[in-house]
């Protein structure tokens, strides 16, 4: 084993410098894909980013945009820069599972819009990333295939459930990725890899051929390790969909504008709106910290700082370990062995469907279908699902309010920093909590954003910083984020993934 | 030892009878419910699916527009109330043939809720039967068990076929119907029926209950009669069987007598009536008992949210409103009295289909009484002959009225007019095409006409001598001549003119 990363790698590049290379020449895509699938081999073992890598397809499709750019055809703005996709996500022709046993071996045959968007963006897609089951967690331990290491520190948790595609992200093993957000899937790994990851509005991407958890709270969304990077794979993904009757019919937000007027750390006259309720007890000292010097680089910028309360977002907690669950339970009824996946013969249909069941879903994913089952059960439906409900209004409520008085609201993405894998595994509750910030913008249907605020004096690990705006208005949180991003990044002299620890590297897998 | 089962007559004197009907129609839409796949009975099986309707991971449902406009219309018809806006549940429940597991339907706010439909009787009485809702909603799959008896007991492996899974229904369910006494089984009959006429005549299901696009589930109790001077209502309703899937008008009696013998027998002799599921057996005429309400499920509905509500404009609804037709009764005792029918020949009429099939003959111009005799005569012998429906031949309403045009017009006599339907029948064309390519015009030149009969005169001198002679009916000879000279084309009444006037004999 050697530490060195060479400094040209162009796996340090961002999204938008590779893409800018390409147009001028400077490397090809096959390169691009070749020095990512080099990576991968390099360092995936003990980061366990991917489930399935596709080096042929992502080939294949780099070869074809080279060939094409050569020819002088014009060319998708990310065509050619290689993705990485989080499992959830139907692929046709690539094994799909969710992170689930009981979807091993299953090959879809049909692509998700998603799938079929970056694949009109001549995208090269490396693989599939790992994810806890069915998007089930906030660390990737309830995987089926075990969970993924995060880059800072290995012993401690990517986050959940897009951990593989964030870690990926950290890891330089892919310079953007897909995740999917039902209560913080796409921010809270951003936020413990010092990455970035954004929860689009409701219905600004079209969800389907995502294989659903929740479905009204689920929201594909793009990650990157800059602003920038992210507002132009947002671009790529969102959009109308016939096939999704619940996707927004209007324009796809101008995130890269907005990402570019915010680089010029301009904020003047934009109210920056501090959620009272989401700090204090429980969040860790050095993530307040690195929260408050966020609100002060903001303030520099012209930002004016206002303070918001948002007092039912006490219940958001409650409502959504009710929502989910419930909504899950129905959407996770179709996993019987009877079309696709994993089959556990037994002599009865019944008896089949049960062994399945039993064999293939881990305990995580039993535990919320039971949940779910009994929340809508017949004379609990009210008193449960009809009073999250209720909830779900209320947090609304408090979101239409506080933005009468600021144009974003800002919280820190997650409590603490990484905790360590194991850690929290035989505790769903203290598990549940880290998502305590970010829920409340699935129960809204509202954008959300999580960018590195920095590495917590502590512990060396880092603290992510949340915005939040309005329905349909995700703009802001590009301009916010990216003027943020780039007074940090001054300081840091570059982005805070290039103060990761440098990872073991796999002598043997790079030699072949 | 206890009767099992008395006669629905002795039934009915002791016990007053409540029931309800949910009646389910498969719309004829192009396509399914949520996806886009096509809507057709009869393919190879698995043929017409797709993501959706098989539920493999990831796809998500849409909803077809063409079958709420069924469904609302449908409703109108019914005379429900349309809900400003309405959505659409999940049914959760485990079943192979349901690909989700979960049937999405509609359970709190129905589309259509709150009507009441006539229902007339042979006799002409008219029953107000209350509708409780009528909501939309996508049908399971087809399970077809292999080996042992053909169900699912004992059987070595079955299969599933999809075509039929998310093909749009809408399922109707009355309210309690009480106070019918003896005539429930005749009412019930005339409530499906009459729901059959409707859905045909708004054409948004083709109606046939033989291939389940109209499936009927009959639920029944019955309480004590009471007392001579007191109050019926006032008596709590038994405990209710439904009988699944009963799929003929004349089943629907049947079901109706068995159960009600059934419970009858039961509560005689002190023994509780079973609130549960029954199947129907059609070689048998009885029911067995499924799964009691005991042991039901729980479906465990929720608002299905991957589908918006559905909130149909009050401009759409009162356009669809205009497209409703009269109801089916009221329509035929109003073409009866139009039409100058006897009851005997408006029975005829309904009991062949042919009242949408006369209507439209009427309307291209020929009168009620030549549009029935062609539909109810030589089309219908025709129809029987080839074993197909009188609205599948061959020909159109536009056809036959424009045949009887040319028998009115003397163009045609009834014999050439049966030849020319034939051509019309065997795809030559139109009649004008066919009496044209045939040849089949009557011969009015009458010098054509004069020549025929001095030919024949000539060729019978004994005849001529006859008529002249005063015989005139002898000329019928001279007539049959012509008219084989002319291939049946002289018009008879013609001819014989001529012949008299050639004869010297005035008729
Ligand atoms: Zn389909």
């Amino acid at each position: 084993m050697t530490a060195v990363e060479p400094s040209t790698d162009w796996t340090r590049k961002t999204a938008a410098e590779m893409a800018a290379a390409l147009n001028a020449g400077e490397v090809t895509s096959v390169e691009l894909t070749q020095a990512h699938l080099d990576r991968i081999a390099a360092v995936d073992g003990p980061v366990h980013a991917f489930l399935h890598l596709d080096p042929e397809g992502a080939l294949e499709t780099a070869r074809k945009v080279d060939e094409d750019r050569a020819a002088g055809v014009e060319l998708p703005v990310l065509a050619g820069v290689p993705v990485a996709v989080k499992d959830v996500l139907v692929t046709e022709g690539l094994p799909t599972t969710a992170g689930s046993r009981i979807l091993e071996g299953w090959v879809p045959p049909y692509d998700s819009t998603v799938s079929a968007k970056l694949k009109a963006s001549r995208m090269p897609i490396l693989g599939k990333t790992n994810m806890d089951e069915f998007a089930m967690g906030s660390s990737t331990e309830h995987s089926g295939y075990g969970p993924t290491h995060n880059p800072w520190d290995l012993e401690r948790i990517p986050g959940g459930s897009g951990g593989g595609s964030a870690a990926a992200l950290a890891a330089f093993e892919a310079p953007l990725a897909i995740g999917s957000d039902t209560g913080g899937s796409i921010r809270q790994p951003a936020s413990v890899t010092g990455t970035v990851g954004v929860k689009p509005t409701y219905g600004g991407v079209s969800r389907y051929g995502a294989i659903a958890l929740a479905s009204s709270l689920d929201q594909l969304g793009p990650c990157g390790r800059t602003v920038l990077d992210t507002a132009m794979l947002h671009e790529v993904m969102g959009g109308h969909d016939p096939k999704d009757a619940t996707s927004l019919d209007e324009p796809v937000p101008a995130c890269v504008e907005a990402a570019m007027q915010g680089a010029t750390k301009d904020l003047t006259g934009v109210r920056v709106g501090v959620i009272k309720e989401l700090s204090g007890e429980g969040y860790q000292p050095g993530v307040e910290q690195r929260f408050e010097e966020s609100l002060e680089r903001l303030k520099a910028m012209g930002a004016e700082i206002v303070e918001v309360s948002c007092p039912s977002f006490e219940y958001a907690l409650a409502a959504y370990y009710l929502i989910l669950p419930s909504e899950a339970s129905s959407n996770l009824a179709k996993f019987d062995s009877v079309r696709f996946g994993m089959r556990v013969e037994k002599d009865t249909v019944e008896k089949t469907m049960l062994a399945t069941r039993a064999e293939g879903f881990g305990d995580e994913v039993k535990r919320r279908i039971i949940l779910g089952t009994y929340a809508l059960s017949a004379g609990y439906y009210d008193a449960y699902y009809g009073s999250a409900q209720k909830v779900r209004t209320l947090i609304q409520r408090d979101f239409a309010a506080a933005f009468e008085k600021a144009d974003v609201l800002v919280s820190p993405t997650t409590p603490t920093t990484p905790f360590k894998l194991g850690e929290r595994i035989d505790d769903p509750l203290a598990m549940y909590l880290n998502d305590v910030a970010t829920i409340p913008a699935n129960l809204a249907g509202i954008p959300g954003m999580s960018l590195p605020s920095g590495v917590a004096p502590e512990d060396g690990l880092p603290a992510g910083f949340q915005i939040l705006a309005p329905a349909h208005e995700d703009a802001r949180l590009y301009r916010v984020g990216a003027a943020l991003e780039a007074s940090l990044t001054e300081e840091w002299g570059g982005a805070l993934t290039a103060q990761a620890p440098t990872l073991p590297i796999n002598t043997a897998e790079v030699a072949k | 030892m206890t009767a099992t089962r008395v006669s629905y007559d002795e039934a009915m004197q002791d016990f007053d009878p409540v029931f309800g009907i949910e009646v389910h129609v498969e719309l004829n839409t192009k396509t399914k419910m949520f996806c886009g796949c096509a809507n057709e009975f009869g393919a190879e099986p698995n043929t017409q699916v797709c993501p959706v309707c098989l539920g493999l991971p990831g796809s998500m449902p849409v909803t077809n527009e063409k079958a709420v406009e069924s469904a609302i219309r449908l409703g109108l018809a019914l005379g429900c109330s349309i809900r400003e806006s309405s959505r659409f549940a999940r049914k959760n429940y485990f079943y192979p043939d349901l690909a989700k597991d979960y049937q999405i339907s509609q359970y709190d706010e129905p589309t259509c809720y709150e009507g009441s439909l006539e229902v007339v009787l042979d006799d002409g009485t008219v029953v107000e039967v209350g509708i409780e809702r009528a909501h939309m909603e996508e049908d399971a799959g087809k399970n077809t068990h292999v080996g042992g008896s053909g169900g699912i007991q004992g059987a070595s492996h079955s299969l599933v076929d999809y075509n039929r899974g998310g093909v749009p229904l809408v399922e109707i369910v009355t309210k309690p119907i009480t106070g019918m006494g003896a005539r429930t089984a005749e009412v019930a009959r005339a409530y499906v029926a009459t729901i059959r006429d409707i859905v045909r005549g708004l054409g948004i299901s083709d109606g046939r209950m033989d291939q389940g696009s109209v499936r009927a589930d009959v639920n029944l109790s019955l309480r004590p009669k009471a007392p001579a001077g007191e109050d019926q209502d006032a008596v709590p309703f038994g405990k209710r069987s439904e009988t699944k899937n009963v799929n003929s008008l004349r089943a629907i009696e049947k079901a109706i007598h068995f159960e009600a013998g059934r419970q009858a027998a039961l509560l005689s002799a002190g023994q509780p009536v079973v609130q549960e599921t029954r199947h129907w057996h059609e070689d048998t005429e009885e029911t067995t008992p499924g799964r009691s309400k005991e042991e039901a499920e729980d479906y465990r509905y929720f608002p299905e949210p991957d589908l918006l509500p559905v909130e149909p404009s009050r401009e759409w609804v009162e356009e669809l409103r205009a497209t409703i037709p009269e109801h089916p009764a009221k329509m035929r005792a109003r073409l009866k009295d139009e039409w100058g029918f006897s009851d005997l020949e408006m029975r005829d009429v309904v009991a062949a289909d042919a009242v949408p099939l006369l209507v439209a003959t009427v309307g291209a111009g020929a009168s009620p009484q030549s549009a029935r005799k062609w539909w109810m005569g030589e089309l219908a012998r025709t129809a029987n002959e080839q074993g197909v429906a009188l609205d599948s031949l061959a020909v159109t309403p536009v056809d036959v009225a424009e045949l009887q045009g040319l028998v009115d017009s003397g163009r045609l006599n009834d014999k050439l007019a049966r030849q020319a339907l034939a051509g019309v029948l065997a795809g030559e064309g139109s009649p004008t095409a066919v009496v044209e390519a045939r040849g089949l015009e009557i011969v009015s030149d009458d010098s054509a006409l004069e020549k025929a009969v001095d030919d024949a005169l000539a060729a019978q001198p004994d005849v001529l001598a006859k008529i002249q002679d005063g015989k005139v009916q002898a000329a019928g000879a001279i007539v049959g001549a012509v008219m084989k000279a002319t291939r049946g084309q002289a018009d008879a009444g013609r001819v014989r003119e001529i012949i008299l006037r050639r004869a010297g004999v005035e008729g």
